[in-house]
Parts: C-alpha cells; sequence; structure tokens
C-alpha cells in the first residue's frame, strides 16, 4: 500500500541525508519526496511517500523516529488527510487545433496554462498524484516535451496537527 | 577545549594515533595528565579497545583518530560497535574548514562515511560548540540504545591560540531525543498474566540485560519463577554458566536442548535479544506455539522479524524490576504440575546431547578441551574476549561464566581482528583481572601488530590461539555446504607465533599434545605480569556442533558430522 508519511526535522545540516541514507540503508522505497523549511525556521517539514506493506511501514516511522534529528513522525495514510502535489508540464503547440484541445483538456482538469510560446504551452495543475497521473494520460494525444513534478505535500484533515 | 571537555567528562584513558588534522589536540594532550593516551599500532585496534572498555564498564570509551586514513582505519570498529549497540566516542580529525570539499590532502567525509553504523555523528562548525558537541556525543552514546558517536573536527576549530569562553555543560537536553526510561505498566501486567498462565514458558535473555546492568534482576527472577531460561551469544553471564536454570546459548550453533526448548515452548519471554536471524533461523518456522512477549529498549527491534504479541519499550533493568514486583505480589502462580513435566523435558533433552564432542578421532587436541581447561583454570570468572571463527562458538558454549560484562565478542558484525585490542582495553582497566584473548591463526594475524601496544604500555593479557592451521569456520561451511572444496580457506607460511611474541619480548609457549594443555595454561596464569602468547594446536577437522540447518525450524539441527534432529 502507498503511505505519505510526514516528518519533522531539525533544520541543521546533514539532517537531509540522515533521513535519505536510512530509505536507501534498510531498503526502504521512496516514491517521493519534498522538504523545506516550517515557520518555525529551526525546523523542516518533509514529505516522503512510500509503497510497503504494514510490517515495513511501522519499521520506516520507527527508524525515523531513532533519527536523532528527527523530530516527529507521522504516517497520513492512517486517517484523513489532504495530499497534494504541484505539475508543470511542457507541452508542444505549434498549431491551433493542438492549442485549442490543450486548452480544453486543462480546463477539465482546472489547470493552467502558465507559459506559451509560439509553439509551446506550459500547463500548472495542482492535485493528488492520481490526478496529475490522469492528466497526463488525457494528453496521450500532445506530444510532451518535459514534465515537472514536486513530489507530495500533505497535510491531516481536521484539527490534527503536526507540530512541536 | 576538546581534552578539557573530555576530562570534565570523566574520561580517564582516549585510544588513539596521531596525524595532521588532530596535531593541536596531541599537543593539548601532551600538556597534561589527566586523561591518558594509548598509542595503538592501527586505528582500527583504538576503537576496539574503546569499545571493550565500554562492554566491561558500561561507560562510553573513546577514540581519537586523524582525518581520511585514520577515519577510514576506525570505521570497522565503530561499526562493530554499532551492530552491538556499545556506547563509545569517537573524535576524528577533519581537515581545515575552508578547505572541506576541495578534495583536500587526508580528506574524507567521515560524517558521511560513518552515517550509516553510527547512532549519531556530529561536525563541529564553530569552536565554541565543542564542549555542548562532546557532551551531547556521550549522553547519546550512553542513553537509551548506546552506541557509537562520531564528533568530526576540521584542524582550524582546535587551533591553541584561538581562545573561547569555556563552560562544560552539566546537562543536556535535545528536543528531538527523549529514551524511555521504563515499561508500559499496563503491558507489564499484560505479559506477567499471559507468563503465569504458561505450561512451557521460556525465558530468553540478550545483549540488552547485559547492557543494561540487568543480571541481578534477570537472575532474582529466574529463581523466582524457576523457568529454563536461554540467551543470545551477546548475553553469556547474564545468568550464570553453571546455573541449573540456564539451557546455555540458542541459535545457529545454541545448544540442543536451548533450541528444542525453544521451539517447544508456548510462551517466550524475550528481554533484550532482537530476535536477529543468527537466533531464530526461518522466521517462518520460528517458534509454532509460542506467545511472545518481547522487552526492548528500541522500539524498532520489537516485531521487526519476529511479530510480538505483547510488546513492551522500556530498559531490561526497570521492566524487570517491575515484573519481579508484580509476581512477588501476585496470588497466581505457574502450574505446578505443568512445570514440572516441563523440566523432566528439558531434563531428557539436556541428557540427549548436553555439548558432547569426540576426542577419539584425532591425534590432536579438541578445540573444545581447550576452552574447557580454560574455563576451570580460570574458575568461570576471567574476562575472555574473543575473535572471529570456530573458536568464538566454542569459547561461547563451553566457558561457564559466572558473571556478566565478562564475555567480549563481536556478536553483531563479527570482526576478525577484535578479540586481541579487546583484551588490550579490558586489561588496561581491570590490572587485576584475569583477561584471556581467545582467537585463531587467522584472526589474529588481522591486528597481530598490537602485540608491540603491548609490549609499550605492559598489557600482560594471554592470548589462548586455537590454531587449526585454517580458516576454521570457513572451512565448516566448505565441508558443509561445498563438498569440501576447501577454497582460500587453508593458511599456508603461518609464522612461528612463539617467535613472533618473544621478538616483542613477549611470552610464547607451544602447546602439542593435550596432556601438556593444564601444565602450560597454569604457568601462562601464574605470570601476572607477563603476556603469554600460546599457540595450541588442535584438531584442524573439528566443527561447531550442534548446527542449525539453514531456513529451519529452531529445533532442525546437525548434532556430529553424522546425526540430525
Ligand atoms: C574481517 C573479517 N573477514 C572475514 C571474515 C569471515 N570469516 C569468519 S570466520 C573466518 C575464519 C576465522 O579463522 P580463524 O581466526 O583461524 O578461526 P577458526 O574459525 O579457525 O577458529 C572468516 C574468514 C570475518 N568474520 N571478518
Ligand atoms: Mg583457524
Amino acid at each position: 500500500m502507498r503511505h505519505i508519511i510526514s516528518v519533522l526535522l531539525e533544520n541543521e545540516p546533514g539532517a537531509l541525508s540522515r533521513v535519505v541514507g536510512l530509505f536507501s540503508q534498510r531498503n526502504f522505497n521512496i516514491e517521493s519526496l519534498t522538504v523545506a523549511p516550517t515557520d518555525d525556521e529551526t525546523l523542516s517539514r518533509l514529505t516522503v511517500t512510500t509503497i510497503g506493506d504494514d510490517r515495513v511501514v511501522e519499521q520506516i516511522t520507527k527508524q525515523l523516529n531513532k533519527l536523532i534529528d528527527v523530530v516527529k513522525v507521522v504516517d497520513l495514510t492512517e486517517g484523513e488527510h489532504i495530499e497534494r502535489e504541484l505539475m508543470m508540464i511542457k507541452l508542444k503547440a505549434n498549431n491551433g487545433t493542438v492549442r485549442a484541445e490543450i486548452k480544453r483538456t486543462s480546463d477539465i482538469f482546472r489547470g493552467q496554462i502558465i507559459d506559451a510560446t509560439q509553439n509551446t504551452f506550459t500547463v500548472q495543475l495542482v492535485g493528488s498524484s492520481s490526478k496529475l497521473d490522469a492528466f497526463i494520460e488525457a494528453l496521450s494525444g500532445a506530444s510532451i516535451l518535459e514534465v515537472v513534478r514536486s513530489g507530495v505535500s500533505g497535510v491531516a484533515r481536521g484539527e490534527k496537527v503536526l507540530s512541536l | 577545549m576538546v581534552v578539557r571537555a573530555l576530562k570534565d567528562e570523566g574520561v580517564e584513558h582516549i585510544y588513539g594515533y596521531p596525524g595532521g588534522s588532530v596535531l593541536h589536540l596531541y599537543d593539548a594532550l601532551f600538556q597534561q595528565e589527566d586523561v591518558k593516551h594509548v598509542l595503538v599500532r592501527h586505528e582500527q585496534a583504538a576503537t576496539h579497545m574503546a569499545d571493550a572498555y565500554a562492554r566491561a564498564t558500561g561507560k562510553a570509551g573513546v577514540a581519537l583518530v586523524t582525518s581520511g586514513p585514520g577515519a577510514t582505519n576506525a570505521v570497522t570498529g565503530i561499526a562493530t560497535a554499532y551492530m552491538d549497540s556499545i556506547p563509545m566516542v569517537v573524535i576524528t580529525g577533519q581537515v581545515m574548514s575552508h578547505l572541506i570539499g576541495e578534495d583536500a590532502f587526508q580528506e574524507t567525509d567521515m560524517v558521511g562515511i560513518s552515517r550509516p553504523v553510527v547512532k549519531h555523528n556530529f561536525s563541529v562548525q564553530r569552536p565554541e560548540e565543542i564542549p555542548t558537541i562532546i557532551k551531547k556525543a556521550f549522553h547519546i552514546a550512553q542513553t537509551g540504545r548506546p552506541g557509537p558517536v562520531v564528533v568530526d573536527i576540521p584542524k582550524d576549530m582546535t587551533t591553541p591560540t584561538d581562545r573561547f569562553e569555556y563552560e562544560y555543560p552539566k546537562n543536556v537536553k535535545l528536543r528531538s531525543y527523549n529514551p524511555v526510561s521504563r515499561g508500559h505498566s499496563g503491558q507489564i501486567k499484560k505479559a506477567m498474566d499471559l507468563f503465569l498462565g504458561a505450561k512451557r514458558p521460556v525465558i530468553l535473555a540478550g545483549g540488552g540485560v547485559v547492557i543494561g546492568h540487568a543480571s541481578e534482576e534477570l537472575r532474582e527472577l529466574v529463581n523466582l519463577v524457576n523457568v529454563p531460561t536461554t540467551n543470545t551469544l551477546m548475553a553469556l553471564g547474564a545468568l550464570a554458566g553453571r546455573d541449573k536454570h540456564n539451557l546455555g546459548m540458542l541459535g545457529m550453533h545454541g545448544s540442543y536442548e536451548a533450541n528444542m526448548a525453544m521451539h517447544h515452548a508456548d510462551v517466550i519471554l524475550n528481554i533484550g535479544a532482537r530476535f536477529d536471524d543468527r537466533v531464530t533461523n526461518g522466521t517462518d518456522k520460528f517458534c509454532p506455539t509460542a506467545k511472545i512477549i518481547h522487552v526492548d529498549i528500541d522500539p524498532a527491534s520489537i516485531s521487526k522479524t519476529i511479530r510480538a504479541d505483547i510488546p513492551i519499550v522500556g530498559p531490561a533493568k526497570n521492566v524487570l524490576e517491575e515484573m519481579l514486583s508484580i509476581l512477588k505480589a501476585s496470588k497466581k502462580q505457574l502450574d505446578a504440575e505443568a512445570m514440572k513435566s516441563w523440566w523432566e523435558q528439558i531434563d531428557e533433552w539436556r541428557g540427549r546431547h548436553g555439548g558432547r564432542y569426540r576426542t577419539d578421532d584425532s591425534e590432536l587436541m579438541k578445540p573444545q578441551q581447550v576452552i574447557e581447561m580454560l574455563d576451570t583454570i580460570t574458575n568461570g570468572d576471567a574476562y575472555v574476549c574473543s575473535d572471529v571463527g570456530q573458536h568464538q562458538m566454542y569459547a561461547a558454549q563451553y566457558y561457564k561464566f559466572n558473571h556478566p560484562n565478562r564475555w567480549i565478542n563481536s556478536g553483531g558484525l563479527g570482526t576478525m581482528g577484535f578479540g586481541l585490542p579487546a583484551a588490550m582495553g579490558v586489561k588496561m582497566n581491570f590490572p587485576d583481572a584475569d583477561v584471556a584473548c581467545v582467537t585463531g591463526e587467522g584472526s589474529i594475524q588481522m591486528n597481530i601488530q598490537e602485540l608491540s601496544t603491548c609490549s609499550q604500555y605492559d598489557i600482560p593479557v594471554k592470548i589462548i590461539c586455537l590454531n587449526n592451521q585454517s580458516l576454521g569456520m570457513v572451512r565448516q561451511w566448505q565441508d558443509m555446504n561445498y563438498e569440501s572444496r576447501h577454497s582460500q580457506s587453508y593458511m599456508k607460511s603461518l609464522p612461528d607465533f612463539v617467535k613472533l611474541a618473544e621478538s616483542y619480548g613477549h611470552v610464547g609457549m607451544k602447546v602439542d599434545k593435550y596432556s601438556d594443555l593444564e601444565g602450560a595454561m597454569r604457568e601462562a596464569f601464574a605470570m601476572k605480569d607477563r603476556l603469554v602468547f600460546m599457540d595450541i594446536a588442535v584438531d584442524p577437522y573439528e566443527h561447531v556442533y550442534p548446527m542449525q540447518v539453514p531456513r529451519g525450524a529452531m529445533r532442525d539441527m546437525w548434532l556430529s558430522k553424522t546425526e540430525r534432529t
């Protein structure tokens, strides 16, 4: 099963490499990884999506918790949560029909065209990873030049917060 | 500042080797007398000495090495300590901070290299953080599940002309590091309820009992409930070797009775053992009828390989204390009838194998006989520091430790070359104790240069070299799995160990006949202030038994070259 694990991490040199190193050292898989400082500049928030059975995910959270730089760990997929990922996709758009088609499809997905040249469109789309996948699928007729995805960020629904 | 911090931490000995990036530190060491430095002949030995000191005392050992090759030479020792959860602080020099990243002379990314084999590591960014970082390093190394901590210090952080306000912190607090100090009472109650309902209980003691100073509590528990008890390789001596409850070691080379008892148990109370692959054999066939209570200070060790029915996260000592008070207050007791027949069963198993070995199939003496002699002569009271191989398993099986913390071996990493420096680290700190290094002619040659350190500091350890003229453990596997194709497991051109020892100024002895063994060994141990190297010729064809059948159940064992369960 796919899990989204959120980690509060000391914002210190080397902290990120400990987390990444742990995953390779213990043969855990990383689907995507995002990290950035939080409102408290001494802390970073890291989100990692991974695939594994319950035993593996239990080990992942326990081993993460053992790292001295890790302050808190939560598996968001254990409860109600929201996940978002941002994608920018650059497409060949060199004639009227293609341009209209891309415009139409991105409207359906609530994407925005954020850059346009004579021959290209760049569309920005925010949503769950599966929505981004579906968008790419829907554009299979068009010619894709470049795909940039941010990796997943997530937050629990409701009152639950991950903080100190 | 570093040396002062070590002194304030109460460090008496550090083990190390100098080099460019730590010269400021060595100069500071020269100008004081509180922290004594021991100069080894290879940095690996420095880490093993510090590690063995920690294993024997429970306090973190300290090693100091230079950057680059000094640091990389220390990595094996750090990994050895890591695998066995041994508290250690290793200070590594680093090139000047402005050179980092430029492939400067003797630069290696030690923080990166050591990361997978340390509990934590630090890189000093500003000189004034040194006291706090050293304090944190000791705190992290010694609390919770202990482990090695590396402190990497660029040379310019120790420039003696730079002066700073120095204050050694009394305490440190890390918001992200709060090791548990006690087990969950509800879980402990539940566990005791399950335990008292058992008809075929087994207690399993692991390294956590030894490292956690909980042997006394374990002994009290075992006597109170009269339950058969086994231990891992790391917990020899937690319960006395001669205690009637003791089934001996379990696992790959465990005793027949220990492995049989585990397989047939209905409740296993595991205290501080991490159920590693050398203990469990095939996990899918592991102890099919047993409910498992698992006490461990590290939550990640619980249900990692074997699912626990009742997990208890906490230090062995505290959890055992709480268990004892529950048991003492409890009206419920173990079913006496069931226990009687369980013990009868156990005694029958004991009678079946009981560590027997043949002595009639070889002219040469058997390695087991040597260990039994060592046990007799030192009365089960010696510190036995072992290398890795068959001799290690014989020592584990046949030396009956009366006390914990005296069996010093590299169980997790299995580091050949560990034994001699380990024995040195112990002997320097327990000068009046008998300290033996049990080794093989293969392992001893991995750190034999330390005989020189022993001369310099007068470290009179006794080296018991079981010389089977082969990498015996490798050879055994080749006999059993590769139709005796002995690929590279035989050593030609062994040195004359007697002359070698003598050339360093020590005493060498060669023993070829069993009839000479007792006299020679008594003589060796009577020479209190001399290092004696006993080169003992043993049967090269001997195998370690029992040996579990790979990926089988606990009870699936070879008992000799011809018998299988
Ligand atoms: C550094 C290192 N290299 C290789 C091994 C693999 N190994 C395990 S036991 C062994 C043979 C040890 O030979 P010896 O010290 O003579 O002991 P014996 O088994 O003969 O008693 C080897 C090569 C190891 N454990 N450590
Ligand atoms: Mg050998």
